[in-house]
């Protein structure tokens, strides 16, 4: 989606130590994003058990005579108009969001790897065809073209939603692909593996792709979090997900129009998904600095 | 030029056909046949049908059809709403307020950016630096929704510097607010850009000669920096016009500005399937003139784009 330059950062190892691990060891934020998305992680994996931390284990269980409770007492982060408890809703979006954003993530990565090594290592009308291609899905805003096909989805569920979003993001993955496999092709170990005779199969699962793949994982986190803004974002607009789905988005579109009265409707969902996108695009950026050379130099 | 040009337009003419035809497809031949829907459980008569189908030569080939839409679109023909009002002739009453929402955004893009950039760049390192890395790594990560009403909610509501929605209060007022938020994404990346080419150019070989043979370095960094570090800015700076234009949708539903970005959110939610599309295409469109113009211009500029 969007391109971000890497931020500048003092070499924290010494030199001599510079394996990847050993970078990414040494840099507290990589400890601080990890740790926020291994509890996020837990969160989207036990939402029940989570939830009933405070007694309100189910999100669906809305009492409207409690109707926009502020934060205390049963309910930590107060109920909504409907008088559902905001946590366990938060909580339970924590594991739509995240669903959608690895689901779209591994879909366009798969899309990618396939598209990106065909048209990187075998070139020719393959990589032509691939570059066309990519080019007309990054020639437009995003944003518009799934408003355009999720609008004329009639039933909307994280899946529909994953798979348009996937649709429209796979190019930015399958250039990175393809730039990186073209590098590891030239490689000695590669024209080695021909020269011994391996077959294509064999060099490419066996030497190409584990070589091309660093780089790749790196932008592929970074777009996990691009993946889950863009999927609140359509949801607030209103052609992303619908009640009876939990999400992020559907929490602030409705709190959106009572901001007013109700500030807290927005608060604890927007904390989250910033939260949640911040840690995913801050570690992207750690691992693809760590991985680059130059970037380590 | 003339080839650079014209392979530039070959280009803008895939992307075309590229993105009309995935829309087209996915939005006129999805599954379901709408006329035969039409009478609901009770269905039309055949002849009905056939009569309808032919009016709105459903009865044709896919391919005719794409051709029928693609020539609309090229007569300024965007698709015909609910209200039987063409999707063009509503979008016209909203160019002005989108329109300057955008430009008021970029301008704060440019100015902010710049200056930005160019002091964290000759600073490179310092602490103003370190903050202003964080915060655009901030503003990239934040969704604008969250941005534009965390922004309403503090700045309208509980501080009261600015009016919360509507455009009553006239610019500069009514627009400053949404203007910042959705500036404040391009205002990290040109920061970020600027930095980076100042950075660059301060460590380049005229930079050392100027300061050799003593040049104030205001006036290095004034002339020679500034105008060797602004160029590829630019660039971003004038497709990222073309972002701002299609990116006010968000902004403009919460901070309820009548514009065109506005017109698409109220077509979402009243369900109005050719207003969407038609707007949508219409912002897409625009996104693609303003990118071919901006490389056209590049090129001009900076010969050397022509020979890539």
């Amino acid at each position: 989606m969007s391109e971000q330059l890497a931020p500048q950062q003092a070499p924290l190892v010494a030199p001599g130590d510079r394996s990847v691990w050993a970078t990414l060891r040494a840099r507290p934020l990589f400890w601080v994003c990890s740790g926020v998305l291994a509890v996020l992680a837990i969160i989207a994996l036990l939402p029940g058990p989570i939830a009933g931390i405070f007694g309100q284990p189910d999100p669906r269980a809305c009492n409207l005579a409690d109707s926009a409770l502020e934060p205390g007492g049963a309910h930590v982060f107060g109920t909504d108009l409907q008088g559902c408890d905001i946590f366990a809703n938060v909580v339970y979006g924590t594991q739509t969001s995240l669903f959608i954003g690895l689901l779209t993530t591994v879909l366009c990565l798969a899309i990618a790897m396939v598209l990106g090594t065909l048209a990187g290592y075998y070139g020719g009308i393959a990589d032509r065809i691939v570059a066309r291609l990519t080019d007309v899905f990054l020639g437009f805003p995003f944003l518009l073209g799934a408003i355009v096909v999720l609008n004329s989805i009639g039933a909307r569920s994280p899946v529909t939603v994953s798979l348009v979003i996937a649709f429209f993001s796979w190019p930015t993955l399958a250039r990175l692909v393809r730039s990186s496999v073209r590098t590891v092709r030239s490689a000695e170990y590669v024209q080695a593996a021909s020269a011994m005779g391996l077959r294509d199969r064999h060099i490419l699962l066996g030497h190409v792709i584990p070589n091309s793949l660093g780089p790749v994982l790196a932008i592929a986190t970074t777009m996990v979090g691009s993946v889950i803004v863009a999927e609140s974002t359509l949801t607030f607009l209103g052609v992303g997900l619908r009640a009876p789905s939990i999400s992020w988005g559907l929490q602030l579109s409705t709190a959106q129009s009572y901001f007013q009265s109700e500030p807290h409707l927005l608060v604890f969902p927007s904390i989250f998904l910033t939260v949640t996108v911040l840690s995913l695009i801050t570690l992207g950026d750690i691992l693809r600095d760590a991985l680059d050379p130059k970037g380590r130099s | 030029m003339i080839r650079f040009v014209g392979r530039r337009v070959l280009e803008l003419a895939i992307v075309f056909v590229g993105v009309t035809f995935i829309i087209y497809v996915m939005v006129f031949t999805l599954p379901g046949d709408p006329i035969a829907a039409l009478g609901r459980d009770r269905p039309l008569p055949e002849a009905v049908q056939a009569q309808l189908r032919a009016q709105y030569h459903l009865d044709e080939p896919v391919w005719l059809q794409y051709l029928r839409y693609v020539g609309g679109l090229f007569a300024g023909d965007l698709g015909t709403g609910f209200d039987g009002r063409p999707v063009g002739d509503r979008m016209a009453a909203r160019w002005p307020v989108t329109i300057t929402l955008a430009l008021t955004a970029w301008a704060i893009e440019v100015v902010i950016g710049v200056l930005l950039g160019l002091v964290t760049g000759l600073r490179n390192g310092g602490l103003l630096d370190r903050t202003v890395l964080v915060g655009t790594i901030l503003a990239t990560s934040i969704p604008v929704f969250v941005l534009g009403v965390t922004a309403q909610l503090v700045f309208g509501l509980q501080l009261g510097w600015f009016p919360i929605a509507g455009t009553s209060a006239g610019w500069p007022s009514a627009y400053l607010l949404p203007a910042i938020v959705i500036a404040l994404f391009g205002l990290a990346s040109v920061t970020r850009l600027m930095r980076g080419s100042v950075v660059d150019t301060m460590r380049s070989d005229f930079v050392r000669t100027l300061t050799a043979k003593g040049m104030p370095r205001r006036n290095i960094v004034g002339v020679h920096v500034m105008r060797n570090s602004v160029a590829p800015v630019l660039t971003f700076l004038a497709i990222d016009l073309g972002y701002l234009l299609g990116g006010t949708v968000v902004i403009e539903a919460i901070f309820n500005l009548p514009g065109i970005g506005a017109l698409l959110f109220d077509a979402i939610k009243t369900h109005e399937g050719p207003t969407v599309v038609g707007v949508a295409t219409a912002l897409i469109l625009i996104f693609l003139a303003t990118s071919v113009l901006v490389d056209l211009v590049n090129s001009l500029l900076d010969p050397r784009i022509r020979h890539e």
